[in-house]
């Protein structure tokens, strides 16, 4: 059963707590900062595998694959094209 | 498993995901904060398949494999410059996969569904296929395959309005009528949400795409933050709202920098347009009496005030990003900082197609990350220093926004560059920037313009005898 209450307090708190992490980053790394969160946006993957424990029709299945290979690719490009970038910022000593 | 102990694991990978948004704080942890996420989604993962065995592993392997490799190729080979687009499209990617995980569920069990789990579904349906729609109209304007200008229908507003109307009156039939065909609701959801995605984002112009990718950033997570509900994840409800806070946070800062109002943004309100033959004029004091050309050739007075200065700043802006120049750039920063003269980088909040753009790409050409200034931190030091070099940016460095009140881009901060002693310009022409308002920098007795090509200028600049 969803308990609205604590699915309201869950998504306040989450928004909080990274909002206020956030408004630390500097704006030098804003373009990673936002290529990554949009990795962690694709954790609607998770969504695509709970709808694979369920008995559900062929055509559910279809679509869940669909999700899934889309979720899948926004996680692994998103937090690949994230590490690619933070790599190419580099430090005045190492040089 | 709703008892508090069942959502230990829940709230460590949470914890996880937070402090590997915590290491963003500095360029040297960031690598490490990545991989944390990383981690958190992976545990994320191992959670879900032990809590809910699932049927079919195969298919699921074959899918996650599939996508996964496709998404690895594309991030290993797309460049720097392209960044803005590949984040918009993965924000579709996103959006889509929101959108059917949501119908799936809602469609699933429409006749055993609580109320709070048919809204959350509803709103998860309607946000992710509109993210979809946008970011695609998006990742179009920024790969350059759709025009860069707003498009604006007749009655564009009135469309909109319709269109939410539309998508209200159908969200809320189902709770009259009963879930029984919930499906065709939810179909008919889908594609209202779509065009409501094209319509809203089309009318979005290039400059503004910063706001617009932030804000696509954000509805992508709360698409994911309310399927998690539907879904009844509090692990997905948590991630969505985390990146709900990042994409919400920078569509705010985009937007100040901008000084404009998102509504503003989103109405498709250009700041100006260009008044037939008349540019919007601005006074700066500094400028010439007379537009004469100056005594000598411009290239030869480049080259001499290079010589004669002793502290420089770069302001990189979109042309530089376009011209492909930041190799140049970077080499000519070098030359300097290995002529004994001090140099640094000014960087606008707004330069670029994506928050923080032109620092990945100025970091691409080697360039090290503390020689990138932010605007607050160095806008004081422009009127002690011997010369700005302005290479593809203009109106994130027209003095009209602090003198001219009354044109569009009044009130917006920008980069002092009119401070400085003198001013090299490496910009294709002198025409106005999206703002329409005429730079009055260009006018300066203190300004050189070297205009044209600035990767092709540069390469000129840099074979000349700079000692």
């Amino acid at each position: 059963m969803t308990n609205i209450l604590i699915m309201i307090s869950v998504m306040g708190l989450s928004f909080l707590v990274g909002y206020f992490l956030i408004s630390k980053v500097p704006p030098l790394l804003h373009t990673p900062l936002m290529s990554m969160t949009n990795a962690i946006s694709a954790i609607t993957i998770l969504g695509g595998l709970i709808i694979f424990s369920f008995e559900t029709t062929a055509e559910a299945k279809i679509i869940g694959c669909l999700a899934l290979v889309l979720a899948a690719f926004n996680v692994v490009g998103g937090f690949a094209i994230t590490d690619r970038m933070i790599r190419l910022f580099k430090s005045e000593q190492k040089k | 498993m709703d008892n508090w102990a069942g959502l230990l694991p829940d709230f460590g990978i949470i914890l996880i995901l937070l402090l590997g948004v915590r290491q963003f704080r500095t360029p040297r942890g960031a690598r490490a904060g990545n991989f944390l996420a990383m981690l958190a989604i992976l545990c994320a993962v191992i959670l879900v398949l032990y809590r809910h065995p699932i049927s079919n592993y195969a298919l699921v392997t074959i899918a996650v494999l599939a996508g996964s490799a496709a998404g690895w190729g594309i991030a290993m080979r797309v460049s720097m410059i392209q960044i803005p687009a590949m984040v918009a499209f993965q924000h579709g990617a996103g959006g889509v996969a929101a959108f059917l995980v949501s119908y799936i569920e809602l469609s699933r069990n429409s006749m055993h569904l609580t109320g709070v789990a048919a809204v959350s579904g509803i709103i998860g349906l309607i946000i992710g296929a509109a993210t979809f729609s946008g970011s695609m109209v998006a990742g179009g304007k920024l790969a350059n395959k759709l025009k860069q200008a707003p498009t604006v229908l007749r009655g564009h507003n009135l469309l909109l309005v319709l269109i939410v109307i539309c998508i209200a009156i159908v969200s809320a039939v189902p709770f009259y009528s009963g879930f029984a065909c919930l499906c065709q609701y939810a179909i008919a959801l889908i594609i209202l949400s779509i065009i409501l995605g094209v319509v809203f984002s089309m009318r979005i112009g290039g400059a503004d795409m910063p706001v617009l990718i932030s804000f696509l950033n954000a509805s992508a997570g709360l698409a994911a933050s309310f399927c998690g509900v539907v879904i009844d994840s509090k692990l997905l409800t948590a991630c969505g709202a985390t990146v709900v806070a990042s994409g919400s946070l920078l569509t705010i800062m985009m937007c100040r920098a901008m000084n404009r109002s998102l509504l503003n943004i989103f109405k498709g309100i250009t700041p100006a347009r260009p008044q037939a033959g008349t540019p919007v004029q601005a006074d700066t004091g500094k400028q010439k009496q007379v537009v004469a050309p100056r005594a000598g050739d411009p290239f030869e007075d480049a080259v001499e005030i290079i010589r004669k200065a002793r502290t420089v700043i770069f302001v990189p802006g979109y042309g530089m990003a376009m011209a492909q120049a930041q190799f140049q750039v970077v080499s000519l920063y070098n030359k300097l900082e290995g002529l004994g003269k001090s140099a640094k980088f000014a960087i606008h909040p707004v330069a670029g197609r994506m928050p923080g753009h032109m620092n990945v790409l100025l970091a691409e050409a080697d360039l090290p990350y503390e020689k990138l200034c932010e605007m607050d931190a160095v806008n004081d030091e422009f009127k002690d220093t011997d010369l700005c070099i302005v290479v593809g940016a203009c109106d994130v460095v027209n003095p009209a926004a602090i003198t001219a009140e009354g044109t569009p881009i009044y009130g917006m901060q920008i980069l002092r560059a009119h401070e400085a002693k003198n001013v090299i310009v490496f910009n294709m022409d002198t025409k106005p920037g999206y703002s329409g308002v005429e730079n009055p920098l260009y006018r300066q007795d203190n300004a050189v313009l070297l205009l044209g090509n600035a990767a092709e200028t540069l390469d000129k600049v840099l074979k000349a005898d700079l000692a």
